[in-house]
């Protein structure tokens, strides 16, 4: 009955959203200042949502940058919301809610993690695809090594990162090397994405084969180089509403910010790909 | 406050195992209640996680698991790595033990605050110091690779390296409180028979504090043996070369859980097994 | 060890020690000068705090001297390490190392000094033979009597052949009884030894039993040098008349009469001019309730009993008033002159049982 009532209220809260987060991110680009903010919730106010209180978000540690810039907007479209984000790989996280971790929203780096959520009983819902991510091959600022293809990693010499096949990261990295039947040995296989990232960061490692929005959040501290092989490879990431939450409203109105046109342009910024 | 049944329950799980050593001096005889009742929940809160994993241990599958070639490479990479680390923490921490223990020099203080550092520093940042030194790009580590062809990132010599950085301040802080303990004069009487400083530490000083030594270096073994974070973050996880159990452990926990289970169960026999095989010298030096 | 002797022996050189020692210690200040001949025993006595151990640590080398010098056998050991310096060291505790038997003990030295395993355990072994220890030799040091554990300790520090023998309170550590007879072994040991022996002690009867000569130190200074009997008879500070057992004073002596710095004056056998110390023994002293009447006026003093203490069969008084002193008398003698803290005294001297001697 009332989960009835919310989804016939949904279209409207989406549209309230989308407009205020259009608002905030003009107030972002042009300036921070008082009179905007003020704006700001005076948008939101006029919205019709009654979205208010604390959402709790479990993320894929690929995610941090955009939903934190999604998060703040969220914030501030809502008044009175507070989002919490713990950012981590994808497989703890799970291990994390379905050991009873208090969260609202788990958005995961792979439909794998996701159903060990959903056959445990933890999501509430269909776990809806957000986004995708594409490998990249993350090597040392000006690509010192020359490396050109995914076949280039596998040179003798070349200390090489993967994330570990635990992770959705190393499985597709994995899956991609398979699919080229390609042999590659790593010097270490990280506990996650940002892990085997930080060590080329480091320059500790010559490259990682990371997601294209690690390489694209590092900046200029690594380089990408784009490799064909990782279309057998691409990464959905399933997003839900968690069963133990105690805030359904807000979780659904932060799903459907993410899910928004503009939450959407923020992820593809970021580098995600449309899913 | 807390309920009467609640502090009887616990007593009553716990009177099976401590009964026999406490004879006839029951529980609430002469022992206030204000320090019974945390002190058991203290206890019950340091066993019950122990206990836990014994009761949730899969016990069918573990010949299974713990047959497992994998398994056995991470055990036997940790106690080899763990057993380094110790070494290298006692060639290096007994001298700098004596060194704060009995030579008066100025930033003495500073000193012993910056070896205890890395006891309350979070070992993932151990990991990030001991690659901005050590680090192919480190401080020290351009030069390692530039002079001698050395890097230990990612090599089980890292491993060692990052396990040595969390367990030597164990084994200094130990031998250097065994020292101040020791009267000094022996060292003098040395002195005075001819024996240089040197001969006199170590004829006379070593004997004199290996209880000690003992005990700091099977703190420093253990905690090498429980170290993650500086490993993985300084050394990576590689199968047979850098994978110890613990990260055997982590890593198996996000996709099997009873084979990490399993994995924690290997490393709590070895724990109990070695602590209580050092048990006696380690009373005698506590 | 020799080597230095033969190589930094001045044409000059005079055997023994000869030690100016100087050692600032914040605002402590040792200053003291000793010349021991070989053969001769002496002893630093003196209160606790006195710098008598702060001396013999300067002496074997482990304090460095602030100025002053130090030679020994005519060589300069001033910079010289202590594990250089041909020096023998008892510790007042023994400090024998306790994870080695007595007789590794022993051999320590000797092995420090290159002898080879073998020989350094021949050589200990003798020595503990010598201290009719043999038996002991493969105890250790925790299995051993106090008195064992002393002559092992003097084992120890004569088994390197020091030319500089060093005791620090030697029989400090035992009990009442194996110090009456350790200290008649330690004293043959002392008068075997032909080099220079200096120990350092708190306890008077020690220091005399011990020692040819005494060296009293106060506040890191040398207040008085001599022969035990010249001490004992001839205090020259409340300290020493205290540890000998005498009253003493100091004043101007005119003929017979000598006025003191602190009030009366007493009369003396002895005829001298000039600033002396006056000296008599508490059993001198003899005390009336009432002023005794017929006896002359003179070395006749007002006092009330300030403490009273058992003093082996006897019973000293410590009196203040006129003239402060300490008195022996008989429990008898105290029970009758109904002796209490607080009474009211009369106290006399003869003067021939006083001592006046120039300061």
């Amino acid at each position: 009955m009332t989960r009835t009532a919310r989804r016939n209220r949904r279209p409207l809260q989406v549209a309230g959203a989308g407009a205020a987060a259009l608002l905030a991110l003009s107030a972002c680009s042009s300036s921070d200042d008082s009179s905007s903010a003020k704006s700001d919730s005076s948008a939101s106010a006029s919205g019709s949502d009654k979205v208010s209180g604390d959402v709790t978000v479990f993320a894929a540690a690929s995610l941090k940058e955009s939903f934190e810039a999604l998060g703040k907007q969220f914030e501030k479209e809502h008044p009175g919301t507070k989002v919490t984000f713990s950012f981590g790989g994808s497989d703890s996280l799970a291990a994390s809610i379905t050991g009873g971790a208090p969260a609202d929203v788990f958005a995961s780096a792979s439909p794998k993690t996701m159903k060990i959520v959903t056959d445990a009983g933890d999501a509430t819902g269909t776990p809806a695809t957000f986004v995708r991510n594409e490998l990249e091959i993350a090597t040392l600022p000006g690509n010192p090594d020359k490396i050109a293809s995914l076949k280039d990693l596998t040179k003798s010499g070349l200390k090489v990162v993967l994330c570990d096949k635990e992770v959705p990261c190393g499985g597709a990295a994995q899956k991609a090397l398979d699919a080229s039947k390609l042999k590659l040995a790593p010097v270490s296989y990280e506990q996650d994405v940002k892990a085997a990232l930080t060590k080329v960061e480091l320059k500790e490692a010559d490259a990682a084969v990371v997601y294209k929005t690690d390489v694209h959040a590092a900046g200029d501290k690594v380089e990408g180089v784009e490799f064909p092989e990782s279309a057998d490879a691409i990464n959905d990431y399933p997003i839900t509403v968690l069963k133990d939450t105690k805030n359904a409203e807000a979780a659904k109105a932060f799903i459907a910010l993410v899910r928004s046109a503009e939450g959407q342009k923020v992820l593809s910024e970021a580098g995600f790909l449309k899913p | 406050m807390i309920p009467s049944d609640k502090a009887d329950a616990a007593t009553d799980t716990l009177q099976g195992g401590p009964r026999r050593r406490r004879g006839r001096t029951g529980v609430g005889r002469g022992v206030p209640l204000p320090l019974l009742i945390p002190a058991l929940l203290g206890l019950a809160f340091l066993v019950v996680p122990l206990i836990a994993l014994l009761v949730r241990t899969p016990w069918h599958s573990l010949p299974e698991q713990l047959t497992s070639p994998d398994v056995w490479q991470a055990l036997q990479l940790s106690l080899i790595c763990a057993t380094a680390a110790t070494a290298v923490s006692l060639v290096l921490g007994v001298p700098l033990a004596w060194l704060l223990a009995r030579v008066e020099f100025p930033g003495r203080g500073l000193v012993r605050a910056l070896v205890t550092l890395p006891l309350v520093l979070p070992p993932v940042v151990g990991g990030v110091a001991l690659l901005m030194a050590l680090g192919r790009n480190g401080i020290v580590g351009q030069w390692l690779d530039s002079w001698f062809g050395i890097t230990l990132p990612f090599t089980t010599a890292g491993v060692v390296v990052a396990e040595a950085f969390v367990a030597m301040p164990f084994l200094v802080i130990s031998v250097e409180g065994t020292l101040r303990a020791a009267d000094p004069r022996y060292e003098e009487a040395a002195t005075t028979l001819g024996a240089s400083r040197f001969t006199a530490f170590r004829r006379v000083t070593l004997p004199l504090i290996a209880p000690g030594i003992a005990a700091g270096a099977v703190l420093a073994w253990a905690r090498a043996l429980g170290e993650f974070g500086a490993t993985i973050t300084f050394a990576g996880n590689f199968p047979g070369r850098t994978q110890t159990m613990p990260l055997a452990v982590y890593l198996a926990l996000q996709s099997d859980p009873e084979a990490a289970i399993a994995l924690s169960l290997v490393l709590l026999a070895v724990s109990i097994a070695v602590l209580a095989g050092l048990r006696d010298r380690w009373m005698t030096a506590g | 060890m020799t080597k230095i002797d033969e190589t930094t022996r001045a044409d000059t050189a005079v055997e023994g020690l000869d030690a100016h020692l100087v050692v600032d210690r914040g605002t402590f200040r040792l200053d003291v000068t000793l010349a021991v001949a070989p053969g001769e025993v002496v002893a630093l006595l003196g209160p606790n705090g006195a710098g008598k151990t702060s001396a013999l640590r300067a002496l074997a080398g482990l304090v460095p001297l602030s100025d002053g010098h130090l030679r020994l056998d005519g060589a300069e050991l001033d910079r010289t390490p202590p594990e250089s310096r041909p020096v023998g060291v008892v510790f007042q505790d023994y400090l024998l190392f306790p994870h080695l038997t007595a007789l590794d003990n022993v051999a320590f030295g000797p092995r420090c000094h290159g002898a080879t395993k073998a020989e350094a355990r021949a050589q200990a072994a003798a020595w503990l033979d010598r201290m009719g220890l043999a038996e002991h030799s493969g105890a250790k040091p925790r299995k051993l009597s106090g008195g064992q554990a002393q002559r092992v300790a003097l084992a120890r520090a004569l088994a390197t052949n020091p030319r500089l023998l060093l005791l620090d309170e030697p029989l400090a550590a035992l009990d009442a009884r194996t110090r009456l007879e350790v200290r008649a072994q330690l004293r043959r040991h002392l008068a075997d030894f032909e080099a220079v022996a200096v120990l350092v002690t708190h306890d008077p009867l020690d220091a005399m039993v011990l020692a040819d000569r005494l060296v009293v130190v106060e506040h890191g200074q040398v207040v008085q040098e001599g022969t035990p009997a010249d001490i004992a008879r001839h205090p020259r500070t409340d300290y020493i008349a205290q540890l000998v057992g005498l009253n003493l004073y100091r004043g101007r002596a005119e003929g017979h009469t000598v006025r003191l710095d602190t009030g009366p004056a007493i009369t003396t056998s002895e005829d001298l001019t000039g600033p002396v110390f006056v000296a008599f023994p508490p059993s001198a002293v003899t005390l009336f309730r009432d002023r005794p009447t017929g006896a002359s006026a003179r070395n006749l003093w007002q006092c009330e009993v300030a403490g009273l203490e058992t003093h082996g069969d006897q019973i000293r008084a410590d009196l203040t008033g006129e003239l402060p002193l300490a008195a022996d008398l008989t429990t008898v003698a105290a029970a009758e002159l109904d002796l209490h803290p607080g009474a009211r005294v009369w106290a006399t001297v003869k003067a021939t049982q006083t001592h006046a001697y120039a300061v």
